[in-house]
C-alpha cells in the first residue's frame, strides 16, 4: 500500500510547475487584501494629520514585504506544512516561554521579543502555530476518533499550555481570543457538542474565582466597561471618547482629515487600536461597513477555501484562519464601539504595527497554500 | 491486553484496511465539518450583524448626541474680562480706577531649561526665594504650554530690563492685566465701597464671575451699581485639543466695557472735611436744591486698597475689635435721637393740625408737669412766655412738650416721615440703615402701651427715636427747599445725565409757604440772633447767613441727684456724655447747600457741632465760589 502513497506524495500534484501554481493564486483575494491595506494606508495618512511619513509610509512598505512573504508561504506545500506543523507550534511555544524570561515589558506586561528589525509579539504568532498544530492533529481523526475523550487530552493541553502563558503575561484578552480559537477548532473537527456545554457551564461557574486572580488594569476595564461614565477621565476615557468619534461621524462623516477627535488628540492610540473609529469619524456609518464588508470578505474567503479543500487538514485550517481573523475583526469593533471591554487587539491589515500584520499575512499565505494544494492527496487517515 | 482504541494506529486495525472504509469515512467527517462550519460561519454572520446594528446605532440614532459631545470636546469658549468701569467725583477726578498691572509670564515648553531661565530673570529683576519655589511648581503642575504668573505689578525700568534682555529669557513674556485702584484711599472708602473676588452668593449667572482674577462690588457705589460697573463679558470660541492647547481662533465677540459712573461727592470737599473730623463724628453736605451729596465724612475710616488682594486675618481682627468702627459709614449707618434739631417737624405738625398758632405763647417755668411726673426743661430758670419762633430759637423743652401732648405720637411720626425721616432713603449706599420714628402701633406690636409720658419726650426729639446724620441732613435740605429731595450720589453712568440734578425734577413737599418760613426764620434766629443758641458759630463775612438748629443728646438718664448737685458734664467719663448735633443751611434768603453734623460724646451741640458745620458750609462755598451762582428763580419759590 505504501507505495502508492509514496509514489502519489513524491510526483503526483506536487508536480505542478511554479507557472502552474501562480496560475492558481486565488488573485481576487489578494486584491481584496490589498483593498484593506489601502484602507489602513487611508486612515493611518489621516492619522498622521496629512504625513504620511508618520504611520502611512512604514504600513505601505510593510505591506509589500508581507505580501511577498505571503505568495512565497502560499507555494510551499501542504502536505509539508502539515508535517512542520509541530515544529511550528514548538517554535511558537518558545518564543512565548523566552519573552516570559527575556521579553521588553510594554504596558506592564511581557508581551514583546525584540527581533533587532521588527518586534514580534509572539502571542500573535502563537495563534496561527496553534490553528496549524490543531489542524495537523484532527487531521489524523475520523468522526469516531475525535468522540473519544482520551483523543482530546493532547489538543486539550495543545491549547491550555499557549493560553496560560499568555494569561501569566498578562494578557487577558488574547489569552481568552486564543482559548475561543481552539474551541472554534474542536467544534470545527467534529467534537461533540455537550463536551461544549460542559466546559462552558464550568466555566461560568469558574468565573468569580478567575475574576479575583484577575490585575487591577484587567478588573478595571471590566467594571469601566460595565459603566464607563464611572470614570470619565480614567479607564472609561478611551471608551467615551471613542463612542463620541464614532457617534460624531454620523452617517456619511465629517470628511476626510476633517476628524475632530482624531485629529485633536480625544482619540487615544488613533493608530493603533482605535484605527477603526478613526475611519468611522471621518467616513460614518457608509464608510464603517464598507470597511466591515471588506473585513467580511475576507472571512468569507476562508470558509471558501474550507469548503473547496479536500483534505480534512485543509479545511480545519481555513476555518481556524478565517476564525482568527474573525475574531481580531469582532473583538476590536466590538471593543471600539463600546460592546465589549477594551482589550488592547488590533485590526491587522488597517492598524498600525508590524507583529499583528507579519502574522496574519503568514497565515493568508498558509490560507492560498491551502487554496492551491486543495486537491491534494494526504493519504487515508494516519499519523 | 487490549489497548483503548486510541492507541491504535488506526480504527479497526491496519489489517482491516480498506479505500472504501477510507473514502466512507473521509465522507462523514466533511459531511459533520460542513455543518459545523456552516454554523460557525452564521455565529460569525450574526457577529457582523450586531456590530452594524451597534454601529448604527451609535452613528445614525445617537449621532446627534455624540455630534453635540465631539463640539463640545473640541471647543472651549473663553472669556474676555472687560474694563471694570471708573468712578469719578464730580471733578471727573477718578476715585476708583484701574491700574495695569504688567506681569511677567513665564511658558514652560518655550524654554529648554526653565531653571535656568528663571536664574537669567532673578539676575535682571530679584526674585525672592519663595518665589521661585513657587513657580517652579506651578510649572510643574500646570501643562508646559499654560503661562505661569514670575511677577506682578512690574515697574516700567523692570519692564524695559526684561524687555532688553529678552533673547536671554526664552520662555518669558510680559503681559498686561488690571487691578483695582482706589487714588484717594480711606477718604473715600465709606462712599465707593471696594471690591473683592466673588464669593459663592456673588455667582448671579453671569459668566464674568467665573473669571480668574475678576472682582465684584462689595460696598458703597462699587456694589450699588455693580452691574453697570462690570460691563458684559465677551468671548474668544476656540478649537483646543484634547490637552487643552489652542489650535486656532473661530469667533471673537469683544465684551462691553464696565460704564464709568460719575458722583456727585467732591473729593476735597471731602478730605478737608475729614482733616477736621475726629474719631466718632459724622458730617453729611448735600446740595439742598437737588439731594446730591457733597460730601459724607465719617471717622474712623479704611483703606479700600486692602480688600483688592485679600484681608489678611490680622487686618480684619483689627477692624472689627476697633471699638469706633472703622468699617461702618456712621452717616448712613450710625443711629442717634436727633433731641432738639426735630423740633422744626414737631413745629410744623403742629400747625398743619391746628392745635397751635404761630403766635400762641406757652409758659415755660423750666418744667412740665403731667400727672405724677415733672419733665424739665434744660434751662433750669424757664424761657417764660415763648412763642413757636422763639421757643425754636432758645430751643426751649416746655413749648414742645406741650405741643407733642397736644399732637399725640402718631402725627409727629407722619410728619417725620414727610421728612425723609424714619424711611428708607435709597441711597446707592446698600446696608444704609432706615432708623426709627415711634408710633403708638410700633410699640404696641412690642406688647408694650404707649404712654402719654412718652408722647411728650418724642417731643423734643428724645425716646426712641434712632435716625441717621444722612437722613437729618435730608430733612434740613427739604425744610430749607420746601421740596421732597432725595439723598443721592449718582449723576451720570456712562457719561449721561441721571435724571435728578434739577430742583425741578423733586416735587414740593405740600407744606404751606406761610408754615416753612416761620421755621426757617427761626432756624435764622437760633444761629444769627442774640439769644440764639448757636450764635457763635456764625458764617463769617461775605458767605452770606446760615441758618440751622442745634441739638444735644443724653446717651445716659441724668439722675435728681445729679441734677439737684448741680452736675458738670466736663467731669463725667467721655462715653457718659451727651452727643451733640447740629443740622444747617445756608445761605438762609436763598438755600444751597445742608449741612448735619453729629459729635458723638461731644457734649453740647452749640459747643461741638454748630462750629463744625459752620466749617463745612465755608469749605463748601469756597470749593463751589466759582461755580455759577444759580439764579434766585432757580431757588425754591417762597423763601
Amino acid at each position: 500500500m505504501s507505495t502508492v502513497f509514496e509514489r502519489r506524495l513524491l510526483t503526483g500534484d506536487r508536480g505542478a510547475g511554479i507557472l502552474q501554481k501562480l496560475w492558481q493564486v486565488p488573485w481576487l483575494f489578494v486584491l481584496l487584501l490589498c483593498a484593506v491595506a489601502g484602507v489602513g494606508y487611508v486612515a493611518l495618512y489621516s492619522a498622521g494629520s496629512g504625513d504620511p511619513d508618520l504611520y502611512a509610509t512604514k504600513h505601505a512598505l510593510r505591506f509589500g514585504f508581507c505580501l511577498v512573504l505571503m505568495l512565497c508561504i502560499g507555494f510551499v506545500d501542504i502536505r509539508l506544512i502539515a508535517k512542520l506543523a509541530p515544529l511550528g507550534y514548538l517554535g511558537g511555544v518558545g518564543l512565548l516561554i523566552l519573552v516570559a524570561l527575556h521579553g521588553e515589558v510594554g504596558k506592564g506586561a511581557q508581551r514583546w521579543v525584540d527581533l533587532g528589525l521588527l518586534q514580534l509579539q509572539p502571542s500573535e504568532l502563537m495563534k496561527i502555530m496553534l490553528v496549524l498544530a490543531l489542524a495537523a492533529w484532527f487531521h489524523r481523526a475520523s468522526w469516531d476518533r475525535v468522540g473519544n475523550p482520551f483523543f482530546l487530552v493532547i489538543p486539550a493541553i495543545m491549547v491550555l499550555v499557549p493560553v496560560g502563558l499568555i494569561f501569566k503575561q498578562p494578557n487577558l484578552g488574547t489569552a481568552l481570543i486564543t482559548a475561543a480559537l481552539g474551541g472554534a477548532m474542536f467544534w470545527a473537527a467534529g467534537v461533540r457538542w455537550w463536551k461544549f456545554a460542559a466546559i462552558i457551564g464550568a466555566a461560568v461557574a469558574a468565573a468569580p474565582i478567575i475574576y479575583e486572580n484577575l490585575r487591577d488594569y484587567q478588573r478595571a476595564r471590566i467594571t469601566t466597561f460595565l459603566d464607563p461614565e464611572s470614570d470619565p477621565l480614567g479607564a472609561g476615557y478611551n471608551i467615551i471618547q471613542s463612542k463620541i468619534a464614532l457617534g460624531s461621524g454620523g452617517l456619511w462623516g465629517k470628511g476626510f482629515l476633517q476628524g475632530t477627535q482624531g485629529h485633536l488628540n480625544f482619540l487615544p492610540e488613533k493608530q493603533t487600536d482605535f484605527i477603526f473609529t478613526m475611519i468611522a469619524e471621518e467616513f460614518g456609518l457608509v464608510g464603517a461597513m464598507g470597511t466591515l464588508a471588506l473585513l467580511m470578505g475576507i472571512v468569507a474567503f476562508c470558509f471558501i477555501v474550507a469548503m473547496r479543500c479536500r483534505h480534512q487538514f485543509g479545511r480545519l485550517l481555513a476555518i481556524g484562519l478565517g476564525m482568527n481573523y474573525f475574531l481580531y475583526v469582532f473583538v476590536n469593533v466590538a471593543m471600539v464601539t463600546g460592546s465589549i471591554p477594551v482589550g488592547g487587539v488590533p485590526l491587522p491589515l488597517i492598524s498600525h504595527g508590524g507583529s499583528a500584520m507579519l502574522t496574519t499575512m503568514i497565515g493568508f499565505g498558509l490560507l492560498i497554500s491551502a487554496w492551491i494544494h486543495r486537491d491534494a492527496e494526504f493519504g487515508p487517515a494516519q499519523d | 491486553m487490549r489497548l483503548p482504541r486510541f492507541f491504535r494506529r488506526t480504527k479497526g486495525g491496519i489489517e482491516n484496511f480498506s479505500m472504501r472504509g477510507v473514502k466512507r469515512e473521509e465522507e462523514e467527517r466533511r459531511g459533520v465539518f460542513t455543518r459545523r462550519a456552516l454554523l460557525l460561519g452564521g455565529v460569525q454572520l450574526g457577529a457582523f450583524a450586531f456590530l452594524g446594528y451597534r454601529l448604527h446605532k451609535l452613528q445614525v440614532e445617537q449621532g446627534e448626541r455624540y455630534a453635540t459631545l465631539a463640539e463640545e470636546n473640541r471647543l472651549s469658549a473663553r472669556l474676555l474680562s472687560p474694563p471694570r468701569g471708573r468712578v469719578l467725583d464730580r471733578n471727573e477726578r477718578v476715585v476708583a480706577g484701574n491700574r495695569l498691572n504688567w506681569r511677567a509670564l513665564l511658558v514652560a515648553e518655550h524654554t529648554a531649561d526653565v531653571g535656568a531661565t528663571l536664574e537669567t530673570f532673578s539676575r535682571i529683576v530679584p526674585l525672592a526665594d519663595h518665589e521661585r519655589a513657587r513657580v517652579e511648581r506651578d510649572v510643574r503642575r500646570r501643562r508646559r504650554f499654560v503661562p505661569v504668573i514670575v511677577r506682578e505689578f512690574l515697574t516700567w525700568e523692570e519692564m524695559a530690563r526684561i524687555e532688553v534682555n529678552a533673547p536671554d529669557l526664552p520662555g518669558i513674556l510680559i503681559d498686561v492685566g488690571t487691578t483695582r485702584i482706589y487714588p484717594e484711599a480711606e477718604h473715600l472708602a465709606h462712599i465707593v465701597g471696594y471690591v473683592a473676588p466673588p464669593a459663592e452668593r456673588d455667582m448671579d449667572g453671569d459668566p464674568l464671575l467665573q473669571l480668574p482674577g475678576i472682582r465684584v462690588g462689595r460696598a458703597g457705589i462699587e456694589r450699588h451699581h455693580d452691574q453697570v460697573l462690570r460691563g458684559r463679558a465677551g468671548a474668544v470660541q476656540l478649537e483646543v485639543n484634547a490637552v487643552g492647547r489652542v489650535i486656532r481662533e473661530l469667533d471673537r465677540r469683544e465684551g462691553i466695557p464696565g460704564q464709568d459712573i460719575g458722583i456727585s461727592v467732591d473729593t476735597e470737599l471731602q478730605k478737608a472735611l475729614r482733616g477736621r473730623i475726629e474719631e466718632g463724628t459724622s458730617i453729611v453736605v448735600m446740595n439742598a436744591r437737588n439731594g446730591e451729596v457733597l460730601a459724607m465724612a465719617s471717622q474712623p475710616s479704611f483703606d479700600p486698597n486692602v480688600f483688592n488682594s485679600g484681608v489678611s486675618s490680622a487686618q480684619w481682627r483689627q477692624w472689627t475689635a476697633n471699638r469706633a468702627t472703622p468699617l461702618i459709614n456712621k452717616a448712613t449707618n450710625g443711629l442717634y435721637a436727633p433731641g432738639s434739631t426735630f423740633k422744626m417737624v414737631v413745629a410744623l405738625a403742629g400747625l398743619e393740625a391746628r392745635v397751635i398758632t404761630t403766635a400762641e405763647r406757652i409758659s415755660c417755668p423750666g418744667h412740665y408737669d403731667l400727672g405724677d411726673s415733672r419733665f424739665h426743661c434744660w434751662n433750669r430758670s424757664g424761657h417764660g412766655g415763648v412763642d413757636m419762633r422763639a421757643a425754636l430759637k432758645v430751643s426751649c423743652d416746655v413749648y414742645f412738650y406741650e405741643l407733642a401732648r397736644r399732637l399725640g405720637i402718631n402725627r409727629i411720626a407722619a410728619m417725620s416721615r414727610r421728612f425723609g425721616l424714619g424711611v428708607d432713603l435709597d441711597i446707592e449706599l446698600p446696608g444704609t440703615r432706615r432708623g426709627l420714628v415711634p408710633t403708638r402701633e410700633w410699640r404696641e406690636a412690642q406688647g408694650r402701651g404707649w404712654a402719654l409720658g412718652d408722647t411728650v419726650v418724642h417731643g423734643i426729639g428724645q425716646g426712641f427715636y434712632q435716625l441717621t446724620p444722612l437722613s437729618l441732613c435730608t430733612m434740613t435740605a427739604r425744610l430749607a427747599t420746601g421740596r421732597a429731595i432725595q439723598p443721592h450720589l449718582t449723576r451720570s453712568i456712562g457719561g449721561r445725565p441721571v435724571r435728578g440734578s434739577r430742583p425741578e425734577d423733586w416735587p414740593s413737599m405740600g407744606i404751606p409757604d406761610r408754615d416753612m418760613r416761620l421755621v426757617r426764620d427761626a432756624m435764622w434766629a437760633v444761629v444769627n440772633e442774640q439769644g440764639g443758641t448757636a450764635l457763635a458759630s456764625r458764617l463769617p463775612g461775605g458767605y452770606g447767613m446760615m441758618s440751622g438748629k442745634t441739638g444735644t443728646t443724653q446717651v445716659r438718664r441724668v439722675t435728681r441727684e445729679q441734677r439737684e448737685r448741680g452736675f458738670n458734664v466736663s467731669q463725667m467719663p467721655r462715653e457718659w456724655r451727651p452727643h451733640a448735633l447740629f443740622v444747617g443751611y445756608a445761605p438762609h434768603d436763598n438755600p444751597l447747600y445742608a449741612v448735619s453734623v453729629i459729635v458723638e460724646h461731644g457734649t453740647s451741640g452749640s459747643g461741638a457741632a454748630a462750629p463744625l458745620a459752620r466749617d463745612a458750609l465755608v469749605e463748601t462755598f469756597n470749593r463751589f465760589r466759582q461755580a455759577p451762582t444759580p439764579r434766585v428763580a432757580d431757588a425754591v419759590r417762597g423763601t
